[in-house]
């Protein structure tokens, strides 16, 4: 996994609620049995027409906006479990999300995949997509050792929250299956010694 | 001794160890996958040498990619062909138990998992698809899981967890006639919305889901997800042991009493407390219906559509072309869907059945019934249900998750409406372009009967 330490880059607004993950990636995309490619198809029902062309109006096609910050509306990434959406968002180029609220399942996909779920305040969301939607150039940084998100040129940051343990594999570039096969033994008394 | 909850009791008793100041360790007790989440784990275990560490709890069936025709001849779409032959390379090589495509314990792997006796209270399941918050009706704590940790339980047989908050759902009272258990879940979803739920595992509780059978209990503990919780659950009794007794992996003879013995310690103390708890009245439920593209948006069928001003709201209206404020009574429907994780097992297809025998279905209408598994399939023909379907002009097709997410090729066209009993009314979630109304067997019934929706509450009794 690669790691994460802090990112300045300019974000693009996606001001929708409960972005779901069959709008991250539709299921007829799930047929690979790699994880590549995923980008390609990311939020496809809504960056292209039902006849294949472009839809300028999404927010993605928009050639003001650009950037690896996708600043989403409240409950980003609800539905299925399918890691293909993690997948497709790390694959189009985005390194950071932020929200004011994540799914479960969602979160801890972007997480073992070195994508930063940046859970923030209402208020700052909405100061967030309001300051990028008036400045297509504003600039964001998120700064994981100090879990901090600030936008720049101004006086708005805010602190977020993330687990102890994921921010240090975030910041080293560790995974779970390290963890957890270095811990067999201790798996394998379990077993020896189960009470139900 | 501190009083415990359900979750309480099964989580602690999985707990390898603790992470200080981080997630734990929990142990999985049975892991099930299917053919679109787990290659890429297979592959990410080979790419770094690491042997899956328990076979024998891993249980495999081919669901979501499956077509629901002709499951005796090859399939047609090469992409699929390759994910299915994939999943059987993977689970010969590693030696895991797969009911593949036409084998008779086939099926959508929250249907067969329980039919089979794999799924028992007290145990932790997990497996790569969100609605595996389904096996919690026997008491289990299951739940979703990405792809990344179907590898670490390949792995391992573990999960770095923290411990999620705890959450109760009481209903009590008598539901009115027509009430299905899928009317309760998405009333429940209806007044909590779609992230009350988000870090917390449900228990549901109260008279409503004592009496409910199997079933019921499977259908509400489905949708949990959709409320945002990982998991829900309910205690387990004698409904849950009668269930299981008998069943192909459950326990035999003195083991079965040692097991049941066991299981009657699991439900929550009296007096246990919760992180949040939500009671309803259960004659408060009517047959529901949603009405936009979450499945928070719903209503009572005789309710109208209510009026809201914000954005997400109105994207979602015009993506049904519905108006806010408007009935759905009346509103003519070409498509039919009956089946899914969440109603495909036998008591959904005797609950339509129940109501299309000796009627026909409207003209307009494509009526697709999907049975949850093979087993259901077959049941359906020896109780003589097929031939009521047959009959009123319904399809009885074969086995696998379907239209409820359209990776196959039963999709629903470009702008047309389908009463679904199934789980997600996302955008497009059952074809591109697609309007999906979720409701429960009785309802989607009668809509294919009259072609239209129709307030199901004035054709009863």
């Amino acid at each position: 996994m690669e790691k994460f330490t802090t990112l300045k880059s300019t974000a693009i607004p996606l001001n929708i609620e409960n972005v779901d993950t069959d709008q991250i990636i539709p299921a007829r995309f799930l047929k690979a049995t790699d994880k590549k490619g995923f980008g390609d198809n990311v939020f496809r029902d809504w960056r292209f027409n039902k006849d294949g062309s472009i839809n300028s109006d999404f927010v993605l096609n928009k050639s003001e906006y650009s950037g690896s910050i996708l600043v989403a509306g409240n409950n980003f990434g609800c539905g299925s479990s399918r890691e293909h959406a993690a997948w497709a968002i790390v694959g189009y180029g985005f390194k950071v999300v932020v929200s004011s609220f994540f799914a479960d399942i969602f979160k801890g996909n972007a997480l073992n995949n070195g994508l930063l779920p940046v859970q923030v305040s209402e208020e700052f969301l909405s100061d967030l997509l309001q300051k990028i939607e008036s400045n297509p150039k504003t600039v964001i940084e998120v700064n994981l050792q100090n879990q901090t998100i600030s936008i720049q040129d101004s006086d708005l940051s805010e602190h977020f929250e993330i687990d102890a343990y994921k921010k240090t594999c975030m910041l080293n570039g560790y995974d779970d299956i390290d963890y957890l096969v270095n811990n067999k033994k201790q798996i394998e008394a379990f077993e020896a010694q189960k009470t139900y | 001794m501190s009083k415990k909850t359900l979750f309480d009791k099964v989580w602690d008793s999985h707990v390898v160890s603790t992470i200080e100041n981080g997630p734990q360790v929990l142990y999985i007790d049975k892991h099930l996958i299917h053919e679109v989440t787990s290659p890429q784990a297979f592959n990410e275990l080979e790419e770094r040498g690491i042997p899956i560490f328990r076979p024998d709890q891993i249980v495999a069936t081919a669901d979501h990619n499956t077509p629901t025709l002709n499951q005796d001849q090859p399939v047609k779409d090469a992409l699929s062909r390759q994910q299915l032959k994939q999943l059987s390379i993977n689970c010969k090589k590693n030696n895991i138990t797969l009911y593949e495509l036409g084998h008779k314990y086939n099926g959508i792997v929250h249907v067969m998992a329980p039919e089979l006796g794999i799924t028992q209270p007290g145990i932790t399941m997990v497996c790569g698809d969100s609605h595996t918050s389904t096996h919690g009706a026997f008491g289990a704590i299951a739940f979703g899981i990405g792809t990344s940790q179907v590898a670490q339980v390949f792995a391992s047989q573990c999960l770095l967890l923290t411990k999620p908050k705890s959450l109760r759902v009481t209903v009590n009272g008598k539901l009115k006639n027509g009430v299905l258990p899928k009317d309760v879940i998405l009333y429940i979803i209806s007044k909590l919305g779609t992230n009350s739920g988000t870090g917390y595992f449900c228990e549901y509780a109260g008279n409503v889901f004592e009496e409910m059978s199997m079933e019921g209990r499977m259908t509400v503990c489905n949708m949990s997800i959709e409320m945002g919780a990982r998991g829900g659950m309910i205690a387990p009794d004698e409904t849950t042991f009668k269930y299981i007794k008998g069943r192909k992996f459950a326990p035999k003879g003195e083991e079965f009493e040692k097991k049941v013995a066991y299981w009657k310690s699991l439900p929550t103390d009296e007096g246990a407390v919760f992180d949040k708890e939500y009671h309803f009245d259960a004659s408060d439920i009517e047959p529901m219906i949603t009405y936009g593209t979450n499945p928070g948006m719903g209503i009572k069928i005789s309710e109208n559509i209510p009026v809201e001003e914000n954005a997400s709201f109105k994207k979602s209206l015009a993506y049904m072309n519905f108006e806010a404020g408007e009935s759905l009574i009346n509103k003519p429907i070409n498509y039919v869907f009956i089946g899914s994780c969440t109603n495909s097992r036998i008591e959904d297809f005797r609950a339509a059945a129940n109501y299309i025998k000796g009627k026909k279905k409207a003209q307009n209408v494509t009526a697709w019934l999907v049975p949850g598994s093979k087993q259901v399939e077959v049941q359906i023909i020896e109780e003589g249900l097929k031939d009521i379907f047959d009959n009123a002009g319904f399809q009885l097709r074969q086995p696998g998750c379907s239209a409820c997410l359209a990776m196959n090729d039963d999709k629903i066209p470009q702008g047309e409406y389908c009463v679904s009993t199934s789980n997600r009314n996302f955008e497009g979630r059952q074809g591109q372009g697609s309007r999906t109304i979720l409701a429960s067997p009785l309802v989607a019934a009668a809509t294919a009967v009259e072609g239209k929706i129709i307030d199901i509450t004035k054709h009863l009794n």
